[in-house]
């Protein structure tokens, strides 16, 4: 398998409509594990991984993976905070990305089947996706990522509005794919899921990354008065 | 009202008796709108598409021009057309001229800005929503397309059929470029001005029954075949 990481970011800014939204930021992100990015709300999260994504265009400074931008993008998938459904049967969903590749149809069906039922949705193969509950979308969503075995995977708050059991499936399902190489990037808000998958963690304040350590440090000895409030829930202004 | 109920009757003897020239009439007029119908939907559902996805310069611009040719004078179209395929035009070496052949090109031109025109803005709102999916997979710009007109087959199939409606009820420009020939060029909408002309009222009517009855119909079967409305089938 192609080698997309380490990915690199040097004083790396994002503007919309000349504001700017992140940075300057630097950051490594090592070829395996699981890295969280917490913060609190509008502290760019989302833009963060949209960047790293190439959701969002780099305003200044350089961001660069290990191979060519274009080969690293073959090897990525996002998983969105409200996933998007295409008006297609779940097994033609979770198909998709394999169709794009040039995958023949058939063989695309098998794999999505073989991946509906690893995320729980083998008895929903040829429903409407769209009227699938918050947990099952998310579920497809994660199938569909993961049907391309990408070499790093961009989750934006995927439990997001889920029960107790959903996000426990979501996580499994999360550290299966974890054990098998895939890099995992996620943001979320859930200090226990944090805690539960995170190998090191991120904490953006404002645009920047405030503080970035091991999970065990950063959540037994913040470093930052701003992320110790942040993990007491303190406001954060 | 007693010539709306002598229309009514005369439509109804006009059928039940399959009258020969109505079918002929009828036959003509579906083979002229669905051919234009089909041409127009292969050009306009593709460009919908096309400038959902596309951002380029005077994109604003080509939308808006598009918009305002959903509203183009049939009467005008006729007239050009009939130029452009008269004896002295560019293509009159074609012989296209009062031919069915006239009629289709007449109404292509009329209704392909509007087939276009309701796809674009059904799959404008499509690819807002599929927008960022699309990106993360690394889609190409044709692939991105395919996957709109899939996924909005239903809306491109609305458009068609306002495309249609408008195409079969259409009588200026097809009147000129046809020039309403019996057993060659005449169809249902040309027959009714004729008739109204020599003040045949009740027969007009009749003829006016057939063509609502058909427009009806064939949306009807197209919503029946593509079962547009079971919401739990894409």
């Amino acid at each position: 398998m192609v080698d997309i990481l380490p990915l690199t970011l040097h004083d790396v800014q994002v503007y919309k409509r000349r504001k700017r939204l992140i940075g300057p930021i630097d950051l490594t992100l090592g070829p395996t594990g699981t890295t969280i990015v917490m913060g609190p709300n509008g502290s760019g999260k989302t833009t963060l991984l949209r960047l790293l994504h190439g959701l969002e265009r780099v305003g200044s400074g350089q961001l660069n993976w290990a191979v060519a931008t274009t080969e690293a993008h073959r090897h990525q998938a996002y998983v969105f905070q409200s996933p998007i459904m295409m008006r297609r049967s779940v097994c033609d969903c979770i198909a998709y990305p394999l169709l794009l590749r040039g995958v023949a149809k058939k063989d695309a069906r098998a794999q999505a089947a073989d991946w509906a039922e690893k995320v729980g949705l083998a008895d929903a193969l040829q429903r409407n996706a769209k009227v699938l509950s918050g947990g099952e979308k998310q579920k497809l969503a994660l199938a569909r990522a993961l049907i391309r075995k990408p070499k790093v995977l961009f989750l934006d708050e995927p439990c997001a509005n889920l029960d107790g059991a959903a996000t426990s499936e979501i996580e499994t399902i999360l550290q299966t794919a974890r054990s098998s190489g895939t890099r995992i990037i996620m943001a979320t808000h859930d200090m226990g899921q944090a805690k539960r998958l995170a190998d090191d963690v991120l904490f953006l304040l404002k645009g920047r990354i405030h503080e970035t350590n091991a999970a065990t440090p950063f959540f037994e000895a913040p470093q930052t008065p701003e992320a110790k409030a942040f993990l007491h829930g303190d406001l954060i202004l | 009202m007693n010539d709306i109920l002598q229309g009514l009757l005369q439509a109804a003897q006009l059928i039940l008796t399959l009258d020969p020239d109505l079918i002929d009439i009828t036959l003509r007029s579906l083979q002229v709108t669905v051919t234009a119908t089909l041409i127009a939907s292969a050009i306009g559902l593709p460009f919908g598409a096309w400038l959902a996805v596309n951002r380029f310069r005077f994109r604003r611009a080509s939308i808006a021009v598009m918009n305002a040719l959903m509203g183009l004078p049939p009467v005008v179209v006729g007239l050009i057309v009939y130029i452009l395929l008269s004896r002295s035009g560019p293509f009159g070496v074609f012989g296209l001229l009062f031919t069915p052949t006239a009629m289709i090109i007449a109404q292509v031109i009329i209704i392909t800005p509007l087939i276009a025109s309701i796809a674009h803005q059904a799959l404008r709102e499509l690819w807002a929503e599929y927008h960022d999916l699309l990106l993360s997979l690394n889609t190409t710009k044709p692939q991105r397309m395919r996957a709109l007109i899939w996924d909005g087959r239903r809306a491109l199939l609305t458009a068609s059929l306002a495309g249609f409606g408008r195409a079969i009820g259409e009588v200026g420009a097809i009147m000129i470029v046809g020039g309403n020939i019996d057993h060659a060029t005449r169809v249902l909408t040309t027959a009714i001005a004729l008739e109204t002309g020599k003040g045949d009222f009740a027969l007009a009517l009749a003829l006016g029954f057939v063509l609502i009855a058909l427009a009806i119909l064939v949306n009807l079967s197209i919503h029946a075949l593509s079962q547009t409305e079971r919401g739990s089938r894409w």
